[in-house]
């Protein structure tokens, strides 16, 4: 069958079967390999993508009922004018370690900061139980979510400023 | 890599277009909203359906409302809808007790309470709290809908009464005056399944136990409500000892059994103690409720 799915804001069509996995759409037919895939059972997190602003876990979507819907990887993060706070973020706080659980932890710290601005630490813990680190480096996750929440990007409009990187 | 066996896929545009899917395409037919209960177990092979009816594009299906002195919830309610109502937790806290432990939040961005209800797992939570509630289930079918209580609808494990040419559309939960509810829940590690878990409802009047629901889930593959409990508690003063006596009979009622998650020892002393918190959680509740009631100055 023929899907659409709008993917980093492109549209991407492709004919696949009705039960190709959002997951693999993104990896195989796009070869947006920044979207990790783990225990293919919707319990690690791994492979979170944003779906119309929303995490969800695209090993457990199908691509066919992402058709018609906006999906945002963590190819999809990055602005014109550099990374997106939540990358800089895990940069400044080491917010990683083997990387695995990287991609779907900065998407759904995204989601969060874009709900919440200002969110506490136990906000950030719960946005984030649904992921697994194997390197059980959540300390420096959280950090990083905490540092990408003060050190927000401009506005579009205003001009740049290189906002927070020495910080 | 695990993929579900090969089907064809189907995307409703209306209830009544989903319907006439269901009726044409026949038995081996399956409804799919969140998918995350019957997606992972068509990856296992545990569930084969021909096609898949895709029902999220129908939003009438997804609200909130009071009407009737109901809560009607639509069947493609999320998880996250549920959890993050105010409307929901002041009438029935019971929910956001039983949703913040529910799987977890990319989970219940797309899980429904429709398909948890029609997946009929004993070990699920919303199951339980509708069943303490004394939830009536609304399931449409071409030729008309039919109101089924919670008792009658949950048949065992993953059987449920909805007919293969119908769906659940509806979710009717009675406003209790003077009511309170409380869930409360052990589990292994943060999102998983219960070990066990207990579900109280009760309202109070003139002091005692007016109506009690009292419903188990993960403690056994028959029981949902625990009548014998709620029996335990009509016309009773809500007091540690009536409270004791529910969590004996619920822990008689159930039939757990011993597997990764624990004994079945251990689960039944579950049964016991969980009916007793949640008892006590909700009887804090419904006190709280008919003293706002009293100084709102409503006949009690």
């Amino acid at each position: 069958m023929q899907v659409t799915i709008n993917v980093n804001g492109e549209d991407h069509s492709a004919d696949v079967e009705a039960r190709h996995l959002l997951v693999r759409f993104l990896r195989d037919d796009l070869g947006l390999t920044g979207t990790h895939w783990g225990c293919d059972t919707s319990n690690c997190g791994t492979c979170v993508v944003l779906m119309d602003g929303e995490p969800v876990k695209s090993c457990t979507v199908l691509a066919a009922m992402a058709a018609g819907h906006k999906v945002r990887t963590v190819e999809g993060l990055e602005g014109p004018d550099g990374l997106d706070p939540v990358q800089q973020g895990f940069v400044e706080k080491h917010g990683l370690q083997c990387g695995f659980c990287t991609p779907g932890m900065m998407m759904t710290a995204r989601a969060l900061l874009d709900r919440n601005p200002d969110p506490s630490e136990d906000e950030i813990r719960e946005a984030i139980s649904g992921q697994l680190c194997r390197c059980t480096g959540y300390l420096n996750i959280v950090r990083a979510v905490q540092w990408a929440a003060q050190h927000p990007a401009a506005p579009a409009e205003a001009p740049a400023q290189n906002a927070g990187r020495a910080a | 890599m695990q993929v579900p066996a090969a089907f064809e896929y189907r995307r409703a545009s209306s209830v009544e277009d989903a319907l006439a899917l269901l009726e044409t395409l026949g038995e081996e037919a399956r409804v799919v909203a969140g998918g995350h209960s019957l997606l992972p177990m068509m990856k296992l092979r545990l569930a084969r359906p021909e096609y898949l009816i895709d029902i999220n594009d129908l939003s009438d299906l997804d609200y909130l409302r009071v009407e009737g002195g109901e809560l009607r919830v639509g069947a493609l309610t999320r998880h996250r809808s549920l959890l993050e109502s105010e409307l929901v937790g002041s009438h029935f806290p019971i929910f956001h007790d039983a949703e913040r432990v529910i799987a977890d939040p990319p989970v219940r961005n797309r899980g429904t309470i429709g398909g948890s209800l029609c997946q009929a797992d004993p070990s699920e939570d919303l199951s339980a709290v509708c069943a303490a509630l004394r939830a009536t289930l609304v399931v449409r079918g071409r030729g008309g809908t039919r109101a089924i209580p919670m008792a009658a609808f949950y048949r065992g494990p993953y059987e449920t009464a909805v007919g293969p040419a119908e769906m659940l559309v509806e979710i009717r939960l009675p406003l209790v005056p003077h009511s309170g509810s409380a869930y409360e829940k052990v589990e292994r590690k943060a999102g998983d399944w219960a070990v066990a878990a207990a579900g109280a409802a009760l309202s109070l009047h003139g002091g005692r136990i007016g109506q009690a629901g009292i419903a188990l889930a993960a403690l056994g593959a028959a029981t949902v409500n625990s009548v014998r409990a709620e029996q335990a508690l009509l016309g009773q003063e809500p007091t540690e000892q009536a409270f004791a006596a529910a969590g004996r009979a619920a822990a008689q009622d159930c039939d757990p059994v011993t597997d990764g998650r624990g004994s079945a020892e251990y689960k039944r002393h579950l049964a016991d103690e969980l009916t007793r918190r949640a008892l006590r959680r909700a009887a804090d509740r419904a006190a709280v409720a008919a003293l706002a009631a009293g100084a709102a100055g409503e006949d009690g």
